[in-house]
């Protein structure tokens, strides 16, 4: 029971952090209001599919940016995409990093896209290693209680 | 993607609600799916645009709308929002993670009736439903209203309302709606309109107009009925909801061109009072001028001179049935006389058969959405005097039907021979006038029809000239009053269009149109009639301000490439 609980708490301890800290935002709780019996895992779901889908979006960056010179329209284009995509679970720091990219696309500042690309690379990654130890953990703690909202 | 076809569900509106969604994004499409699903509508997944378009095709009351991303891969989100707004009438969505106020207008201009932004929230879906119905109302409008205003023996026969779901639903309510806030109907009808018409609806051709009048001819009016027109039509993608949809414009325009008709002619001192009771006189030519929509070189003809010309010179019908369209009437009384009197004997006894749905011209899909509300003026039968453009002329003649109403003059006397012609000269116009019409129901309020008006005619002539003569569905209709002095390609027709009419208000031009007498050359006036006008521009100028309204609408047909949109009456914008 204790146990429970204190994983209940660490849940949403974590939860909120993830909040708080600005990578995730509202979207998350959208899709946190959607989980539900016929669902009930959700949310870990779509966010496994986004980080399965957009490794491919990733890689085509990467490939565009190799190239010399820069397409910028493409870059834009591929990072428009990515970015569509990452709002889908709500990402804000990879979001954030998506709109820099794509203003220096636009200024046509190849460093500034390289840069940035970088950044938000750390990011996406960051985000993909606390949201697994989320999940995990509110798996342990128990279906439901991590499937709801704490208030 | 699943393939399901779900049939409608109409007890639990918005429940039920069939929804496709398209996006290349899988985890959008998963999202989405589970937000619709939870609004409890049914939900089926689309990664590509062109296996929407199949599944659409398919089964084409498989749907109730679409949600539409706009950055795919195979197909630009916006073609498909053409695609469907001409092909299946359903009202779309478009999304995007992108809000630039320039993306979001060229969807409503391709005519989404939504355009959500990524994230989209759940609220956001719960509301979709309001589209669909939004599009069945303005389906279902003119019938209702039909009857409540003119309270005319139409025959509609009962099975239109009974397979009809959408109208069996709502003819009550529309019906009463119709009474008490038509206007605001129109006015809000428009502004959704607008943007889905376009889209999602039939996009009534002059050649699917001209079929849809042929087969109405041939029932008989009295006896017509969406389903059997539809079998006669032969069209495979046009389905019975939007043919009943047109035909219910189609009688509303006939019905007002009648009662104008009668009015002058047979009741010169009748007041307006009588012009709404008179509802079968006036019906009774329009039913020639409808009946032929397509057919126009024959039957509307006929019927659409003394229509018109009953409502242009029956500045008292004017008065009385709301109808602004007659400006005309009061300068005019000799044209309505004219048509009239021809149309009189024929009007009456065409009453019957009429059963306007005053349909005009053409797009009608879009059209009726369109018309009403936005235009009046033109409409009569709209019975929305405010419109700014249109006081003056006859609204509904003017814009629903150009073509009817040159074609009824005309074809009185020479029903057959002049038809033809009037066609062939529509063209041009028609094309115009479609636009016009479409978009001046589409559109919105009229207000933003007279204020552009005069930016807008004229601009908008210019744009008409490229459309091509065969996308106008409005080609046999009247309204080529333009063309057909000219008989000179559009471009032609349309320069000497856009110089009148843009002026003044859109009335004006109507009114000059009417007046110039195409009526009473006789209703072939389109051929040879036309080219006798002294002002041809009128004509052009009665779509005008109805182009105005469509305005964006017109730079589609401005576009050759488009021609199919245009020939679609794409009124989508």
């Amino acid at each position: 029971m204790d146990q429970r609980n204190q994983f209940h708490r660490q849940v949403a301890l974590m939860r909120q952090s993830l909040f708080d800290q600005g990578y995730i935002d509202e979207q998350f709780v959208q899709l946190e209001e959607l989980q539900d019996d016929t669902n009930p895992n959700f949310v870990e779901e779509v966010v496994t599919l986004y980080y399965r889908d957009s490794a491919r979006l990733i890689v085509s960056i990467e490939q565009a940016l190799d190239k010399s010179p820069l397409d910028f329209n493409k870059l834009d284009s591929l990072m428009h995409q990515f970015k569509g995509s990452s709002s889908s679970i709500g990402a804000r720091k990879v979001k954030a990093e998506c709109t820099q990219f794509r203003e220096y696309c636009k200024a046509e500042n190849g460093e500034g896209c390289m840069r940035t690309f970088q950044q938000m690379k750390k990011e996406y990654a960051t985000l993909k290693k606390r949201l697994e130890a989320y999940f995990q953990l509110a798996r342990q703690a128990g279906p439901s209680q991590a499937a709801s909202r704490p208030k | 993607m699943e393939a399901a076809f779900p049939s409608p569900r109409h007890d639990a509106f918005p429940a039920g609600l069939r929804v496709l969604v398209v996006d290349d994004d899988p985890t959008w499409l998963k999202i989405l799916e589970k937000m619709l699903k939870k609004c409890s509508y049914e939900v089926t997944t689309c990664g590509l645009a062109r296996d929407a378009l199949n599944l659409l095709r398919e089964r084409k009351d498989g749907y109730d709308i679409v949600i539409s991303d706009v950055n795919m891969p195979d197909m630009d989100g916006f073609k498909l929002l053409e695609h469907v707004g001409l092909e299946m009438d359903l009202p779309v969505i478009m999304m995007s993670v992108d809000g630039e106020t320039s993306r979001v207008m060229k969807g409503v201009q391709h005519g989404a009736c939504d355009y959500l932004l990524k994230p989209i929230r759940m609220k956001e879906l719960r509301n979709i439903w309001q589209h669909v119905l939004r599009k069945r109302i303005n389906e279902g409008r003119d019938i209702d209203s039909h009857e409540v205003i003119d309270g005319l023996q139409m025959t509609r026969s009962g099975s239109d309302r009974s397979d009809d779901h959408f109208y069996s639903g709502e003819d009550v309510s529309t019906g009463k709606k119709r009474k008490e806030s038509e206007n605001k109907h129109d006015d809000k009808d428009f502004a959704d309109h607008g943007s889905s018409t376009k889209k999602a609806r039939v996009v009534w051709s002059v050649e699917l107009h001209q079929k849809f009048v042929k087969a109405v001819n041939q029932i008989g009016f009295d006896k017509v009925g969406p389903k059997r027109i539809l079998d006669l039509m032969n069209v495979p993608w046009l389905t019975r909801e939007n043919v009943a949809s047109h035909l219910q414009k189609y009688r509303l325009y006939l019905s007002r061109l009648q009662k104008e008709n009668d009015l002058k002619t047979c009741f010169g001192g009748i007041n307006p009072d009588s012009a709404s009771q008179d509802p079968s006189v006036s019906f009774s030519s329009q039913s020639s001028i409808s009946v032929s929509q397509e057919d126009i070189p024959n039957r509307n003809f006929r019927f659409s001179g003394n229509d018109l010309l009953a409502q242009i010179a029956n500045p008292k019908v004017h008065e009385v049935d709301q109808q602004v369209i007659v400006s005309l009437p009061k300068e005019e009384p000799k044209r309505t006389l004219i048509a009239e009197v021809p149309n009189q004997q024929e009007s009456r006894g065409m009453k019957i058969g009429f059963k306007p749905s005053v349909v005009p011209l053409g797009p009608q899909e879009r059209f009726t959405g369109g018309f009403n509300s936005s235009i009046p003026a033109h409409y009569s039968w709209r019975g929305a005097p405010k419109v700014p453009f249109k006081e003056e002329t006859d609204p509904h003649i003017s814009l629903e039907d150009p073509s009817h109403l040159l074609k009824s003059t005309n074809s009185q006397p020479n029903l057959t021979g002049g038809q033809r012609t009037n066609s062939v000269e529509y063209k041009p116009l028609c094309a115009d006038h479609r636009s016009n019409v479409a978009q001046a129901s589409l559109v919105r309020s009229q207000s933003d029809l007279n204020g552009v008006q005069d930016k807008g005619n004229m601009v908008n002539y210019q744009d008409i000239q490229p459309i091509p003569v065969g996308s106008s569905s409005i080609r046999g209709q009247v309204f080529d009053l333009a063309s057909l002095p000219a008989s000179q390609p559009a471009n032609g027709n349309l320069s000497s269009i856009s110089r009148s009419p843009f002026r003044p208000s859109s009335e004006d031009l109507q009114i000059r149109w009417l007046q110039d007498d195409p009526l009473s050359a006789n209703l072939g006036f389109q051929n040879s009639e036309f080219s006798g006008y002294s002002d041809p521009c009128l004509v052009a100028e009665v779509p005008i301000h109805l182009y105005d309204a469509l305005r964006f609408d017109y730079e589609q047909f401005v576009d050759p490439t488009e021609c199919s949109i245009i020939d679609h009456g794409l009124f989508i914008t």
